[in-house]
């Protein structure tokens, strides 16, 4: 990794020595079939725009961001080396393992929920709602995806806070006990952060399930209910097993969003109360620019990037590697 | 498909649940949004004396004119760049299969899981060294560096599945690789990139934590994070909140209906994709 990002640095040099123009000419002059190490400059001249960018601004961080892991540092003062304690401190400190917890917490909700409540809904969609109740509810269910994440949480904020639509609702159908300010509570905070993964996620994955299922071979249907199959057998024997793939996107994407949950996070709670809603992204946040100790966020950004890779990388090898 | 009379009920009731839940949030912070400034109004339910002022109150101390314009800003300097400089790598390691070109995917599609909090303590030191923070300049080029990653990708798709005879019929008649990009493949994935122009727009008007730690400013922020500091202010007053709320959510809204089968069709092959 050290390695392509120098690369980058080294391109990024050859690239202001010569003007843009440059590639048109020398290609015009030379025959192709000679030219073979001037095609492969030109071709790099082409790549290097996008990776002097991604250099610059995601690689280059990324390396800082290894680096200011080793050092205890506020920000503004000298900075003193502690080798990997920063590290250690991320898994002991009980605070910091309690974010990390509260991430895959979070999977249940974004994801597991999502992906099978979809997968319910698509087959709904797909059997019994062909015409316009169908195109209807896909894109109502898809509105949640395209607001910001933000908005997202300050309506749910709203809806369940102590006079909001949620306790409203229980007090009427005889639930009144059970009513609570849902997003200021220890044991129902997390749940509440949840329930808004899900609201956001359903849509998507529901629309890209049906999308997948609208590719299954009807035949295969056709010969299962000859052989008597109901909606639950042709449900488990085809159309999951057909699905694999998307399930794969699907699980993906909302795991990621999950571990890396930041935005709804951040307006509904803040991480609060007492920490019951922190994950790893809102930690980092509040140690690096809150607390100053910005050695301690990098390690456990660090950590994050690594767990992120650790979840996704076997997802995908089971999606890909079924498929191919 | 045979579907029996019970089973026919049970589906569509049970999509008209999801549908109303899905629906309702919206409802509840519109009419939230209706009752008089400073009163804390109960979940759902129409306010008597409908106050309409709100939304302009809102506009008005929320700065939307100014937000408006720089959102638009920040995705009309990030968009066009992004789609060029993606196009080019997509073309560069797809077509042109440059020495090293499954290296540079592979460290291109490594980025495509990076959390954004990943990086971002850093990014705020390295733009105070730039003395771009608190500029949109902050949002606007490591926004270009963190899109690099899928749309590379997204590109490259495009352009390794082009058929050779195309680039080959161009070179014969003695096209050089800049002409061969820009006149011949560029029109022809006017496609992917109109899609990649639609996702990455959306994703930098809805950008929150970038524009949270690198502009202190509200006006000079994405709408997100506009709003995230609206809701910082204006955490007691709950209509003019949700007023706020409302107008910042309708040009996604209004966006939305208008291209929902551009948007929805975007957004899922991006997904499919990565």
């Amino acid at each position: 990794m050290s390695h392509a990002a120098d690369g980058a640095g080294d391109r990024g040099a050859i690239a202001r020595s010569r003007p843009g123009a440059a590639p048109r000419r020398q290609a015009r002059r030379i025959p192709f079939t000679r030219g073979v190490r001037r095609q492969t400059l030109v071709g790099w001249l082409f790549v290097l725009p996008a990776l002097v960018m991604y250099g610059l601004f995601v690689l280059q961080p990324l390396l800082l961001t290894v680096q200011y892991s080793l050092y205890r540092w506020d920000g503004v003062g000298p900075a003193t080396w502690v080798g990997l304690s920063n590290y250690a401190t991320v898994l002991s400190d009980p605070r910091l393992v309690e974010t990390l917890f509260n991430a895959f917490r979070l999977v249940v909700f974004y994801s597991f929920i999502p992906v099978a409540l979809g997968l319910v809904t698509a087959a709904v969609i797909h059997r019994v709602a062909a015409g316009r109740l169908g195109t209807i509810s896909r894109t109502v269910l898809f509105l949640p995806q395209v607001i910001p994440l933000v908005a997202a949480g300050i309506i749910w904020g709203r809806l369940l806070s102590l006079n909001g639509l949620i306790n409203q609702v229980l007090g009427a159908v005889g639930l009144g006990d059970v009513t609570r300010a849902w997003l200021g509570d220890f044991d129902t905070a997390l749940p509440a952060v949840g329930i808004i993964g899900i609201w956001v996620l359903l849509g998507f994955c529901t629309v890209l399930l049906l999308t997948g299922m609208g590719k299954i071979d009807g035949a295969l249907y056709e010969s299962a209910r000859l052989d008597g199959a109901g909606w639950f057998q042709e449900f488990r024997a085809i159309t999951v097993p057909s699905l694999r793939y998307e399930v794969g996107v699907c699980i993906t994407v909302t795991v990621i969003a999950a571990l890396a949950a930041f935005d709804i996070v951040y307006v509904a709670t803040g991480g609060g109360p007492g920490g019951s809603t922190a994950v790893p992204g809102i930690q980092i946040y509040i140690l690096a620019f809150l607390e100053r100790q910005v050695g301690l966020a990098s390690a456990l950004a660090v950590v994050l990037i690594v767990l992120v890779l650790l979840v996704i990388l076997p997802i995908q090898r089971f999606t890909r590697g079924d498929a191919s | 498909m045979r579907v029996d009379r019970r089973e026919l009920f049970a589906g569509r009731a049970l999509l008209l649940a999801l549908v109303a839940i899905t629906i309702l949030p919206f409802i509840s912070i519109f009419t939230t949004a209706l009752y008089p400034s400073g009163s804390s109004p109960a979940g759902l339910s129409w306010p008597a004396d409908p106050q309409w002022g709100n939304f302009i109150e809102a506009f008005k101390v929320a700065n939307m004119s100014t937000l408006l314009g720089s959102s638009l800003f920040i995705v009309l300097a990030v968009v066009p760049v992004s789609l060029l400089i993606s196009t080019m790598a997509g073309f560069g390691i797809g077509l042109l299969r440059i020495p090293g070109a499954g290296l540079l995917l592979l460290l291109f599609v490594f980025g495509l899981t990076l959390p954004f909090e990943g990086i971002i303590t850093p990014l705020y030191f390295l733009a105070r060294q730039l003395g771009i923070l608190n500029t949109r300049f902050a949002i606007v080029l490591p926004l270009i560096g963190l899109f690099m990653p899928f749309a590379v990708f997204w590109m490259r798709a495009h352009f390794v599945n082009m058929p050779p005879e195309v680039s080959e019929a161009a070179r014969v008649d003695g096209a050089s690789t800049w002409d061969l990009f820009w006149r011949i493949h560029v029109p022809l994935a006017r496609a992917p990139i109109a899609s990649l122009g639609i996702l990455m727009s959306v994703w930098a008007w809805n950008q929150f934590l970038l524009a949270l730690v690198l502009v202190e400013d509200p006006t000079q922020r994405t709408m997100a994070g506009a709003l995230g500091a609206f809701q910082g202010h204006y955490a007691t007053d709950i209509p003019l909140l949700s007023a706020g709320t409302v107008l910042i959510l309708l040009p996604t809204l209004i966006l939305f209906i208008v291209f929902q089968r551009q948007v929805i069709a975007a957004l899922l092959q991006g997904s499919v994709k990565g």
